[in-house]
């Protein structure tokens, strides 16, 4: 049996993803191993950013004096180690407060501020979040696909906690332009199987034996490889570049950020 | 009546361990040596000194290998892969967990022994996680290096300490994860830290007492030879750890070691020169741990492309003449096979896609083609391969060994200031990704959820053919592998992957035979079967 094209090989458009970093502590490094951080750590430690540190340094992270920590711009620190000392430690009598984390949150934090905040250090305009919602419910008719706190279809990526886990700029460029902002597990699949079934959805999973994807009928599916006759992967995302004016998607995009879970 | 019943209770039991002390041999050197001729044991880290992590057992065949059924599991209790490589001597298992624990393990029930731990000074320094391959065994001792740079010697059947000796100065960030290499009366191991300015080195310690033998560094100092492939005083702090497991040649009386990358590590500016013996496999004498040959796979590296694999040794009849070989996927992204007397190259050729130098020179020498900033290199910062053993099949004469295809990073270059005990990197790194933004390979996995995909890189099994230097076949995951290997006599290939399976391979023709989810991601093919 021929599976056809499994791997599209695409080399780039070229983007650059993911952080390097690199950890002292070993509490951490044995988290993470060698010099780089995963993804799920700089989700992390963008949440924990929100919720402690954004206060003082803000949403940017220059509003403290002669520090922007998202482009690694500080006044002593330099290595890894270093920020965790401070983190931990506090500094200048307490103005940077000493913060009791766990050791994935540490680890998540400096996986966040070595990503850069935003992996492109693009700068996005942030509107209005409540106009904001009114557009994602009529105007801009993202609800008709995605669902938010248990209203609208699944078979888009749920965005009720997209505030937490994306960039300003990643979800910016989702709308503006979908086809080079689309994640790699996101793309379209259509898959036929040995029974003739022909099975339309999105992967939340693969290894090499198995996929793993929620279909056009919202359900859950486990599929051998080895029961496929074919299996497709598009390049193309299922939506096409928003016709919102700039003011819309900003005030879309300020919705955006605020979804951080349930409330 | 009671008290005669006890005494012969007594009389038993003291017949039994008479019995054992009579039947538990000693684990001699010259058992070591010829390791290979008993295969129901694992005596050293690579099955055997050539390295080739083959084994001649042949019970199990394509045919009856998916009758194989999981007979015990041991779960480890400290967060973090397995990456220790387990030795078998007459039925028990001498394996570690991190960050420095021992265990001896029934071989057949699971059941543990005894549990030897040694806690890291507070402040050990280790970049990539608190690994630990294995131990060494050699008589009625089983050895062990620290991360906080320590050698330690057990005793195998209590698992008591004999002896513990400082291999390097953890203030310094020196520490060893490999599992050590014992050669005659001797304990070889190397040194970590390549990304805290060390300056690396071999050393080899007396079994009985843990008293230093011999100690040769990786950075020549000033007045040897090769000194001058270093600038002022950058060889002081120049990196070249050594921390994979070598191989030894009982004719030549050489050991091999596979050498590290130089520091800083991303900034080869910084460090003008070739950077002797970065990158490098070494031969130094079994007696002197003097420098026999060197042969450098990536001088000047900005690229983080250690040379620390396993080298892999075999005596074969190579286009014609019988010559004893080194094999070698480096991380750089070549296939090289080199005369193992000598230190000459032989043949070298890209497996995956190689795009910082544009071919080898006929010395084996890279020829550079650095990618402007920004661009991606391939094969990214992790490497063609790493560290995960390879094996090499007598019976089918393919080597085979896990390779990351379709990986590439983009490198930023920094000047730093090297201070004791710290990171000493000269910038950083970025995977190469289809989408801003998009999740990427890390060192090992964490996430159930495989959301990077293929894209940014996966596995491949490759089978070399070192007669020509060209892949035969190849067997590709989903997800990237720091899987070992194993061959058997019945040209069967075990491995596993980031994924959790354990897979059989046909070793000829490279079509699954089986494959299991075992759980948790394995890092070493050598399972105990
Ligand atoms: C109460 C306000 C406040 C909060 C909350 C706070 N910081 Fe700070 N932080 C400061 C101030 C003020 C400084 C500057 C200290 C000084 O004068 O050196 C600072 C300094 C730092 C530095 C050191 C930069 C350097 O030059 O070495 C880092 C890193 C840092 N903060 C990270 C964090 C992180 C991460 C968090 C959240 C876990 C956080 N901060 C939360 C106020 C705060
Ligand atoms: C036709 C259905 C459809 C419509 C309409 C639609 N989307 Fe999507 N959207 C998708 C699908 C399918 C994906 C996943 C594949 C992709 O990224 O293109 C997605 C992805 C996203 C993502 C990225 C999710 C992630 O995990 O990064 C965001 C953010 C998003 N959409 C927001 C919106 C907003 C805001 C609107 C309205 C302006 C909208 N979408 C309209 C179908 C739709």
């Amino acid at each position: 049996m021929e599976i056809p094209s499994l791997r599209i090989s695409r080399l780039p458009s070229l983007a650059l993803c993911a952080v390097f970093s690199f950890c002292a502590q070993q509490t951490v490094a044995q988290e993470v191993g060698d010099h780089q951080y995963t993804s799920e750590a700089v989700e992390t430690g963008s949440r924990v950013y929100t919720q402690q540190c954004a206060l003082c340094h803000g949403p940017q992270g220059d509003l403290v004096d002669g520090i922007d920590l998202s482009i690694g711009q500080f006044r002593n620190a330099q290595s890894d180690s270093d920020l965790v000392g401070v983190i931990s430690g506090g500094a200048a009598e307490g103005r940077m407060p000493a913060f009791n984390l766990r050791a994935e949150e540490m680890n998540g934090i400096i996986a966040f501020i070595r990503a850069g905040f935003d992996p492109e250090g693009v700068a996005v305009r942030i509107g209005d979040p409540a106009r904001g919602k009114a557009l994602f419910e009529g105007k801009g008719e993202c609800a008709d696909c995605h669902r938010v706190r248990g209203v609208g279809p699944r078979t888009a990526p749920d965005l009720s906690n997209i505030g937490a886990i994306r960039t300003p700029a990643s979800l910016q460029r989702n709308l503006l332009d979908p086809a080079t902002a689309l994640l790699p597990i996101n793309r379209p699949v259509r898959l036929v199987t040995r029974n003739e079934e022909t099975i339309v959805g999105r992967r939340l999973n693969e290894d090499t034996y198995t996929v793993q994807i929620i279909d056009s009928q919202e359900r859950l599916r486990s599929l051998k490889k080895s029961d496929l006759v074919s299996y497709e992967i598009s390049d193309q995302p299922s939506k096409q570049p928003t016709d919102m004016t700039s003011d819309e998607v900003a005030d879309v995009v300020g919705y955006l950020l605020s979804l951080r879970g349930i409330e | 009546m009671r008290t005669t019943m006890k005494i012969r209770k007594y009389g038993i039991a003291f017949l039994l361990i008479l019995l054992a002390t009579n039947v538990s041999a000693q684990v001699s050197f010259e058992r070591i040596l010829n390791a290979e001729d008993e295969p129901e044991n694992w005596l050293t880290y690579n099955g055997g000194y050539k390295s080739q992590r083959y084994s001649k057992l042949d019970q199990i065949t394509p045919e009856n290998v998916s009758d194989l059924k999981l007979q015990w599991t041991l779960q480890n209790q400290v967060f973090g892969a397995w990456q220790s490589n387990p030795i078998v001597a007459d039925g028990i298992m001498y394996i570690t967990e991190r960050p420095n624990s021992v265990m001896a393990v029934d071989a057949i029930t699971g059941r543990v022994f005894w549990k030897y731990r040694h806690v890291p000074a507070e402040n050990a320094l280790v970049c990539c996680g608190a690994n630990n391959r294995g131990v060494a065994i050699l008589d009625d001792k089983v050895f062990m290096g620290t991360l906080d740079a320590r050698l330690v010697a057990l005793d195998r059947i209590t698992g008591s300490p004999v002896w513990d000796v400082e291999v390097g100065d953890v203030n310094q960030a020196y520490s060893v994860t490999m599992a050590p290499l014992v050669v005659k009366d001797k304990v070889i191991v190397g040194v970590g830290g390549g990304e805290f300015g060390i300056r690396g080195y071999v050393a080899a310690y007396d079994a009985d007492t843990g008293e230093e033998a011999w100690k040769t560094y990786t950075i020549p100092g000033p007045g040897e030879p090769n000194h001058d492939s270093w600038e002022g005083d950058d060889w002081e702090h120049g990196g070249a750890p050594v921390w994979i497991t070598g191989s030894f040649d009982p004719e030549l009386n050489l050991t091999y070691w596979g050498v590290g990358n130089p520091g800083p590590d991303w900034n080869a500016g910084q460090r003008p020169g070739d950077n002797l013996y970065s990158d490098s496999v070494i031969a130094l004498d079994a007696d002197s741990g003097e420098l026999k040959w060197y042969f450098q796979f990536t001088p000047n590296d900005a690229y983080d492309y250690d040379s620390v694999q396993v080298p892999v040794l075999a005596d074969i009849v190579w286009r014609g003449t019988p010559s004893k070989v080194m094999m070698w996927a480096n991380r750089n992204g070549y296939f090289y096979v080199l005369d193992r007397v000598t230190g000459k190259f032989l043949e070298g050729k890209p497996y995956v896609t190689v795009n910082w130098s544009s071919g080898l020179d006929e010395n084996g020498r890279p020829i550079p083609t650095p990618q402007d900033e920004g661009m991606p290199t391939f094969p990214g910062n992790q490497g063609g391969t790493n560290w995960y053993p390879p094996s090499f099949s007598p019976r089918t004469g393919l080597f085979y060994f896990s390779a990351w295809q379709d990986y590439a990073t983009i490198y930023r270059a920094e000047e730093s200031e090297y201070e004791p005990g710290r990171a000493f990197l000269g910038g950083g790194f970025s995977v190469l990704a289809p989408a801003p933004g998009a999740p990427t390979i890390g060192i090992g996995r964490t996430n159930p959820i495989n959301n990077w995909t293929n894209e940014v890189g996966f596995a491949s099994l490759k089978a070399m053919d070192p007669q020509t230097g060209e892949e035969v076949w190849s067997y590709d995951q989903f997800d990237v592998s720091d899987s070992g290997m194993l061959t058997t006599a019945s040209d069967l290939l075990f491995t596993g992957g980031r994924e959790g399976y354990f897979h059989a391979v046909d070793a000829r023709s490279g079509d699954s035979v089986v494959e299991r989810q075992l759980g948790r991601t394995d890092c070493d093919g050598a399972s105990y079967l």
